[in-house]
């Protein structure tokens, strides 16, 4: 009657084990490290880096208990935290000579300490800002600024559309998100009609007048509106995603929220003012000629040395060639709607495709015409600072808005210089709308605060329940460990986060857990006074308790489904906790408790009586 | 050890009414408290600033406050946060200001003032967020109400989910009379513990309605009456041992966890000593007015079909 078959206690143990497989990184810790990624798009931290950054230590005597590359880039674990600070300065130094302009980024991080044979297969819980301190920012995306850009440059390609076609208007004029133009008959309106309809097809377009004059207006479709806005928000973040990597952040978590917010995490990070500064700057695109007269050996030494021709700046590009470039500005990143990585359709060689508005395709057309044979250089401008992307060779007349970038590249280059361009400016402006920093010692004293509470309180909790159901008591503290085990091995496995709130939410899962327990003990004593054999008393006390168990364990859930669904920041990681812990409550009170019952129990074919404390008093 | 030898069913129906009552004017109080002092929201909910500052010695608040007038701050409040080493320092949200660059600018007229100063926590929330948290918070609470009661109502019948939820919303009323009464800090995760208490205390109210559905199958000559007391009779020794455990818990909360977890502990003990109460003494007459019958729990038809197993 109270046996359970080998196949209940194997899967209990399977859990058991896989629990504490999973929670047993938590034990080890962290270890600081120093992290080494690209600094750009277009580098990359890979064997060659970590060579070079062995070197580094070894001539410095730094000797690192581990080095490793992973998709991050490459980690180096040190002993302690004075070396990981002596380690950074070293690697930083060997790294970027020119600490203007780093081309890798060195940052602090933290790597966990659990033997390699672990580390494959678990890693320690992840632990939230409040736990481990830094910055926490919720951005807003100014859609409508968004969109009244959007119809601002479709103003400017109408502008041109109208002007290639000779249609006369009398003004091209924005109003709110509506494009107007004015014209003095209806037979030209026509005309514009069909051509605007033609070229534009994101534009809804509609009759009026305004005293004596005919009007054409054209509004931005919803579909077209809600793209633009897609399109803003995932170019912000791509923007973003390249700036933090300048901070030098190990871990920053960049994270759409909702339609038009994005959530930027730093760990680690105590300067805001500065994290502010790079989140808030914009970068632009720039085309620009070679200045072709002056590519001859003679003058680009002399402009290396510092004696630059008139009219030109001095560049290295990405593979170190030197290159001169006209100070003059053909085309800017706004006139650049869209690049791609892709294939050269005739050599198969990697492209990018970037694709630009009216007024950027006319001029790129007149450029290109003029100067074919020559080279042109697209610079990303940040900080005031230029970077030749790329500098190709025109081959011929460019025209209809497409331009491919091809030649010297592999796949992934093509893919990040892409992406380079894409990202480069901002597409709307944001603005903070939420700030939480939290320093790194209030981060480690909420740890060991959570940490006492939960500690100390199932002590407490323990030793009452032992004093009370004597060796039932002993099986319920057993399932409560079992559930904690369960618990954090479920959050580690899952990367979740865990923040003060979550650790409160163990805390409490464990006071809520026992209650099964309780009902369950509760019942077997009232069956055992009842004159039930104490076979029977321990069946039945298991048997009518489940249902109470989980009804009120659903009702529970109910409502931490509900946080859940609507909570942000704290509440989410609070309700997370709270969910995964009632999941593992009903597990581990009822089977796992149950099987320590029968195991001491079940076997017994006489048995007198069960040690669950005092119930002979009827 | 065992705490409850309690022989004979207690007669808890004999003073419904008595405890109705009580419950009815510690609910109406609570409204009144609500109604007239309001809720001393935290900023995550009005928007505004919030900087805790750590000193070496010890955090003189009047020295702080000379400081933050001498820059032409005014319409903050700083107070003591924790230790005497820690202050804390609330700013509300100002149209047209430059809010990321707040702290900033007060971190350095205290650091002007004192150089150990440290800046151990800020948090800043704009408009926008303030009002959505409040309507997700409501929100919350409606779903999960409603989701008590579909669910109490599928499982035992209508009458016991509605007496659970008056039961227990009551509960969350008087947690929040009490934080509007003490003007206490109501944050997000105090809006957390009032949910886990919802959640929490309808336990209460299964397990006694699990036990009248029982007791009506096996008390088949009792009445109704009897079948309450009896069920709570039966059931109080592990509510009060739960209860106690999980108070257990939430008191090292109050004493270990520091000032982050003070408030939100705070709620769940008022939660879980009223949850007591109110889940007993008051969903189960509620449940006796609403008229309670054997028939809405024992189907006939039902039972027939379990003979059939047995």
């Amino acid at each position: 009657m109270n046996r359970y078959s080998l196949w209940v206690y194997v899967t209990i143990a399977v859990a058991l084990l896989l629990g504490a497989l999973y929670t047993l990184p938590n034990f080890f810790g962290e270890a600081p490290a120093v992290q080494v990624s690209a600094a750009r798009a277009t580098l990359k931290a890979d064997t060659a880096v970590l060579a070079r950054v062995e070197d580094a230590l070894k001539q410095a005597g730094i000797q690192p208990t581990g080095i490793f590359l992973d998709l991050a880039g490459v980690k180096v674990r040190l002993a302690d935290t004075d070396t990981q600070l002596k380690a950074k300065d070293v690697v930083d130094r060997a790294l970027n000579p020119d600490a203007a302009n780093p081309a890798y980024t060195v940052a602090l991080n933290l790597l966990p300490n659990s033997p390699r044979w672990l580390g494959a297969i678990a890693r320690p819980m992840y632990l939230g800002l409040d736990l481990r301190g830094g910055v926490h920012f919720l951005l807003q995306v100014d859609m409508r600024a968004a969109i009244a850009k959007r119809a601002e440059s479709l103003a400017g390609d109408i502008r041109t559309q109208l002007r290639d076609r000779n249609v006369r208007h009398i003004g091209i004029t924005r109003e709110g998100n509506n494009i107007v133009v004015r014209f003095r008959d209806a037979e030209t309106r026509d005309k514009a009609r069909a051509v605007i309809a033609d070229q534009d097809p994101d534009l809804q377009l509609s009759d009026s007048a305004s005293g004596g004059d005919l009007l054409l207006v054209g509004a931005i479709r919803p579909e077209a509106q809600k793209r633009t806005q897609e399109f803003a928000l995932k170019q912000n973040i791509q923007t973003l995603h390249n700036r933090i990597k300048e901070l030098g952040v190990a871990e920053p978590v960049i994270q759409q929220q909702g339609a038009d917010r994005v959530v930027v995490e730093l760990p680690g990070v105590q300067d805001t003012a500065k994290a502010k500064e790079i989140l808030g700057r914009t970068a632009t695109l720039e085309v620009r000629m070679v200045d072709m007269d002056n590519m001859n050996a003679g003058a680009l030494a002399a402009a290396r040395a510092g004696q630059v021709p008139f009219g030109d700046e001095f560049y290295v590009e990405r593979d170190g060639a030197p290159i001169l470039v006209r100070k003059q500005v053909v085309l800017t990143g706004d006139r650049l709607t869209d690049a791609q990585p892709g294939f050269d359709s005739q050599t198969h060689e990697p492209a990018v495709h970037l694709t630009l508005d009216a007024t950027g395709t006319r001029i790129f057309k007149e450029v290109t015409r003029e100067n074919v044979g020559k080279r042109m250089a697209i610079l990303l401008i940040e900080k005031g600072k230029g970077e030749v992307v790329t500098a190709p060779v025109i081959r011929t007349e460019i025209g209809g808005g497409r331009v491919q970038i091809s030649g010297r590249m592999t796949s992934v280059e093509a893919t990040d210089v892409a992406l380079l361009l894409r990202a480069g400016a901002l597409a709307a402006p944001m603005e903070i709308i939420e700030e939480r920093t939290v320093g790194p010692s209030l981060g480690a004293d909420n740890i060991k605060k959570g940490f006492d509470s939960t500690i100390y309180g199932f002590a407490a909790l323990s030793l009452f329940i032992i004093v009370y159901y004597v060796l039932f008591g002993a099986f319920s503290v057993l399932a409560l460990c079992a559930n904690l085990l369960l618990l954090i091995g479920l959050l580690s496995a899952l990367q979740a986060t865990l923040t003060l709130p979550g650790i409160a939410a163990i805390a409490l899962t464990l006071g809520m857990a026992i209650d099964a327990n309780v009902l369950i003990n509760e019942r077997v004593r009232e069956e055992l006074r009842g004159g039930a054999t104490p076979q029977a008393a321990i069946h039945a006390g298991y048997e009518r308790a489940f249902g109470t168990i989980l009804d009120s364990n659903v009702t529970t859930m109910i409502a931490g489904l509900a946080l859940l669904i609507f909570g942000s920041g704290p509440v989410r990681g609070f309700a997370v906790v709270h969910c995964l812990g009632i999941l593992t409550s009903i597990f581990s009170s009822v089977v796992v408790s149950r099987s320590m019952v029968n195991l001491v129990y079940g076997a017994r074919k006489r048995l007198e009586r069960v040690s669950i404390g005092n119930t002979a008093w009827k | 050890m065992e705490f409850f030898k309690i022989r004979s069913d207690i007669p808890f129906m004999r003073h419904a009414l008595a405890f109705n009552i009580v419950s009815l004017i510690t609910f109406l109080l609570a409204v009144f408290f609500l109604a007239t002092k309001g809720l001393n929201f935290s900023i995550e909910f009005t928007g505004g600033t919030v900087m805790e500052v750590s000193y070496e010695n010890t955090a003189d608040v009047d020295k702080i406050r000379k400081a933050l007038d001498s820059r032409g701050y005014n319409d903050y409040s700083v107070q003591n946060f924790g230790s005497s080493h820690d202050a804390l320092i609330r700013m509300p949200l100002k149209p047209g200001q430059a809010t990321a660059d707040l702290s900033r600018t007060v971190m350095e007229a205290l650091t002007a003032e004192d150089r150990t100063a440290t800046l151990r926590r800020v948090e800043f929330v704009g408009p926008q967020v303030g009002s959505e948290l409040a309507w997700n918070g409501a929100l919350a609470l409606l779903i999960t109400a409603i989701g008590i009661v579909i669910y109490l109502a599928l499982r035992f019948e209508w009458k016991f989910g509605i007496a659970a939820i008056i039961a227990n919303l009551h509960d969350v009323v008087i947690i929040l009379g009490f934080f509007a009464l003490f003007q206490w800090e109501f944050s997000l995760p105090v809006l957390a513990a009032v949910l886990a208490v919802l959640g929490y205390s309808v336990n209460e109210s299964v397990v006694i309605a699990d036990r009248i559905r029982e007791n009506f199958r096996k008390m088949r000559k009792a009445s109704v009456t009897e079948i309450i007391d009896s069920a709570i009779t039966r059931t109080i020794s592990r509510t009060i041992i739960t209860h106690g455990c999980t108070q257990t818990m939430v008191s090292s909360m109050l004493v270990f966890g520091g000032p982050a977890l003070h408030y939100f502990a705070l709620a769940l003990t008022i939660g879980i000593c009223f949850g007591i109460y109110s889940s007993v003494l008051v969903m189960a007459p509620l449940v006796r007015w609403l008229g309670v019958r054997r028939e809405d729990l024992v189907k006939p038809i039902k039972e027939k079909k379990e003979e059939a197993v047995v």
